[in-house]
């Protein structure tokens, strides 16, 4: 039957054009941001801080909201790592295989892993200001490691998942208690997951922009402490695009390009920390 | 010794099941600091008022939700309605047709695509798409736009989504077992029936958990919305009117919100209600993942 | 058991300086080899040595798998399969597969054996009815699902699965009938059981069964071909071979030495 033929050639091309058309789109967003943030980049956008108030123009960079990016990505995710790793520790190690506490834990991280990052960003705020404290650099890594705690946790959990369970007994029956085959045995057999799952919350954190709205505040001067309000990168690129000065709009296309370029170089890294990842696997 | 080394054990041991325990209560401590906080317009207001009004008037007390609700509606849907059939298609392709070299590079882009911020994903919008509403699309229909539509929110929105979609789709796929594609391959049936009757029929359910995951994603996305969407309080009427989606109605006011009484219990019922729904739409998914061999 | 066993001129399958590569390991090399008809013929051979890699080029399923390279020719009733020219499911349909663990495809018992039928442009109600009731029969499940044709077929036994999946295979009325260590997810009676129907269904098909069970060989070869590290080691009538082969590696994987 020749039909049956032209259904499938009909569908295969669909879907060839599909997978084109996502492609393009990822082409035309990495174009966009080149062509507009390659001739707004300099040394002075990357050294120096707004001189004329961010919203105003004048000369000066986006180095506060470099610097603050990196802050409260650093920060964020040695939190959420902090967390996250004794969390899963507890998953892997001293909770059974097929509790019911595991699984419900590991679902709610599944669920806590789709919301939205602007509500987090509202909860941050409330707790902020149920606290009595004002938008700082520390309530933006509260905050923004509470949003990529799902991500780090299921992503240390996924590898720490592939550790046979003959390692937990190899490690119990030489007398070991279950923290030391925890951290010992365990977190170091997991040791290229935890490292690539650093690397994606460092990438998530350093994007997000909803969560840091409401928290982080936003200010010309680069942080010098936790208590300080502190720019970044996505809030800067939000806040300067709004304006109608040609110079602050500038601004935005740098930073756009220099927060694509280091979460792509970041993205790329935890691949390639991934991949090598599973020759230590044992399967 | 031993017993300090007991000690040493039973702290820690302690002190990383409490830290697992309230992880756990996270999203629960989430939902309740919410509707504490929305308690006070929700005891000032029924709530069906508050769904349906249109009149959003804060300065005057009058809080109409529904302008902000037909936003994401609208964007969500659109954006659903672009990305879905784009979404399982490039899925099927990458999982049942595409070589290895093919197959080598869609997955970094699709990782790269994953990974770039909102944000970017909103200068996107603003400097190629709004343009290309306003001076193409727009007039093509006779109508004047500003560029900054559901049109071109949905079309944003599509694109980041697409990577999530694409990839639990994928992962759903693969759970078909390599036999039962063999055996409809072994009494003669062609590679699109087998997908068709065979692997579709497997994963369907799998695949409209993707689909939600998606949808509830687009849902909740905040900061390229707020760049693209127009902002204008009012339900949308057509796909080149302005919308105000309730993440990008959260976003913008935080600000004034302190100053105006009611303000903030709104604008945290606004909070509730997004998180209501993304946990009612990320269980139900999670659920059906997790029948279909524990797929994340 | 038939012991005048003899080729004919044209076999139905017949193969030719087969060689098989995975990503460049050599997996089957040089097989040449005529099958005969209407005979259960077993592959036997230790693990990993390409029992299944040859099965699978067969019917050209290893098409599926990435990286593979087919070089030689596999003959049906004298057309090489794997002239580019031919029409891959026609091939397909000739032959049945009988899987190692039984697959039953998501939809139900009726709609499972009907499904080969359908591809192939059956559409007519009673005709599919009767298609299913006849092969039903021929694998001895009639009785045992008449009453319930329209439940999923995952509600089956695992046993009875399997002789789904063997009528659904027939159902298309292929000439060959491919089985992959096809009863060892089986219990003991529902092996039993099928095997008798492989038995039975070699007076019509002509059966080709890897197996790694020798005294399943024993009880159902006609013919046997013993692979080892993709090299056809041996092959003859089974009574021969099993009585005294001629290759020492084939006495030495007999008698247990190598496994
Ligand atoms: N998909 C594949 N990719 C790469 N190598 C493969 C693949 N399938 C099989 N091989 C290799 O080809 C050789 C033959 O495999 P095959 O599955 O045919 O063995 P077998 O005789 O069926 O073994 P068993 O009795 O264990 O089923 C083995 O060395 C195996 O490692
Ligand atoms: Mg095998």
């Amino acid at each position: 039957m020749n039909w049956r033929k032209i259904e499938e050639e009909f569908f295969l091309v669909m879907m060839r054009l599909a997978s084109l058309l996502i492609l393009a789109a990822f082409l035309a967003i990495m174009g966009t941001v080149i062509y507009y943030g390659l001739p707004a980049l300099s040394w002075e956008m990357i050294f120096s801080a707004p001189k004329g108030g961010f919203y105003l123009g004048k000369e000066g960079g986006v180095a506060n909201a470099i610097v603050g990016t990196f802050y409260l990505a650093c920060g964020a995710t040695i939190v959420s790592l902090i967390i996250g790793l004794p969390v899963t520790l507890v998953l892997n190690v001293f909770l059974k295989r097929g509790s019911k506490l595991a699984e419900f834990i590991r679902f709610s991280f599944d669920v806590l892993w789709g919301v939205p990052s602007i509500v987090y960003g509202a909860f941050g705020f409330t707790l902020m200001l149920y606290m009595g404290m004002r938008a700082s650099l520390l309530w933006g890594i509260i905050t923004v490691a509470l949003v990529v705690l799902p991500a780090m946790c299921r992503a240390i959990d996924e590898v720490m998942r592939m550790i046979p369970g003959e390692l937990q007994d190899a490690s119990l029956s030489v007398g070991a208690n279950k923290c030391e085959t925890a951290f010992k045995v365990f977190a170091r057999q997991a040791l290229p997951g935890i490292v690539t799952a650093t690397l994606i919350s460092f990438g998530r954190a350093a994007g997000d922009a909803a969560a840091v709205l409401f928290t982080t505040g936003f200010t010309d001067a680069v942080p010098t402490s936790l208590a300080e309000p502190a720019a970044t990168l996505p809030l800067a690129i939000f806040f300067q695009l709004g304006t109608p000065f040609p110079e602050v709009q500038q601004r935005a296309y740098a930073s756009a390009l220099i927060l694509t370029a280091l979460i792509l170089l970041v993205s790329i890294a935890a691949r390639l920390t991934g991949s090598r990842l599973s020759k230590y696997v044992i399967k | 010794m031993a017993s300090l080394r007991k000690i040493k054990e039973r702290l820690t041991c302690s002190a990383m099941m409490m830290l697992t325990i309230a992880s756990g209560l996270l999203l629960f401590v989430i939902s309740l600091g919410l509707l504490l906080r929305s308690r006070e317009i929700l005891e000032m207001k029924p709530i069906m008022e508050l769904l349906t009004s249109s009149v959003w008037k804060p300065g005057r007390g009058e809080f109409g939700f529904w302008p902000f609700i037909a936003g994401s509606l609208w964007v969500t849907l659109l954006s659903a309605l672009l990305a879905v059939p784009v979404s399982l298609l490039c899925a099927v392709y990458l999982s049942e047709y595409a070589s290895r070299t093919v197959r080598a590079i869609a997955g970094p882009v699709l990782d790269m695509l994953s990974g770039i911020p909102s944000v970017v994903f909103g200068i996107w919008g603003v400097l190629a798409l709004v343009p290309l509403v306003k001076d193409y699309i727009a007039p093509m229909t006779g109508r004047f736009s500003s560029g900054y539509t559901v049109l071109t929110a949905g079309i944003v929105l599509a694109v980041m989504i697409v990577p999530l979609i694409v990839h639990v789709a994928l992962s759903v796929l693969r759970s078909v077992g390599n036999d039962l594609r063999d055996a409809s391959l072994s009494v003669g049936a062609t590679r699109w029936q087998t997908v068709k009757l065979v692997v579709l029929r497997k994963a369907v359910p799998g695949l409209a958990a993707a689909v939600v995951l998606g949808i509830s994603r687009a849902f909740g996305e905040t900061m390229a919305v707020i760049m693209v969407a127009g902002n204008v309080a009012k339900a949308p009427k057509g796909l080149l009117s302005p919308a105000y989606p309730l993440p990008a109605l959260i976003a913008n006011n935080y600000g004034e919100m302190l100053s105006i009484p009611l303000y903030d219990s709104a604008l945290m019922f606004a909070a509730f209600l997004l998180l209501a729904v993304v946990i009612i739409f990320n269980i139900a998914a999670r659920l059906i993942l997790k029948k279909m061999e524990n797929i994340r | 058991m038939d012991n005048s066993l003899e080729i004919s001129e044209t076999p139905h399958l017949r193969v030719r300086g087969l060689n098989v590569y995975y990503n460049g390991h050599h997996a089957l090399k040089n097989i040449s080899l005529d099958i005969p008809d209407k005979k259960i013929t077993a592959i036997i051979g230790p693990s990993g040595c390409g029992k299944s890699t040859l099965l699978r080029t067969f019917n050209r399923l290893i098409d599926t798998i990435e990286g593979v390279k087919v070089k030689g020719e596999v003959m049906i009733d004298g057309v090489n399969i794997y002239d580019p020219k031919v029409e891959v499911t026609a091939i397909r349909r000739k032959m049945g597969l009988l899987s190692q663990r039984p697959c039953p495809l998501p939809m139900s018992i009726f709609d499972n054996v009907a499904y080969g039928p359908r591809i192939h442009g059956e559409r007519g109600r009673q005709n599919l009815r009767n298609i299913v009731e006849s092969n039903l029969r021929h694998v001895g499940l009639w009785e045992e699902v008449q009453d319930r044709l329209h439940k999923p077929a995952s509600e089956l036994s695992i046993g009875q699965q399997q002789r789904l999946c063997l009528a659904r295979g027939l159902a298309v009325e292929p000439e060959i009938i491919l089985g992959d260590e096809s009863t060892s997810a089986l219990d003991p009676v529902s092996s039993k059981k099928v095997e008798e129907r492989f038995l039975e269904l070699k007076n019509e098909y002509t059966i080709i069964l890897v197996t790694h069970i020798l005294r399943q060989a024993k009880r159902l070869a006609d013919y046997v071909v013993f692979l080892y590290m993709g090299e056809l080691i041996e092959h003859g009538p089974a009574a021969e071979l099993f009585a005294n082969p001629k290759e020492s590696l084939t006495r030495e994987y007999l008698t247990g030495i190598i496994s």
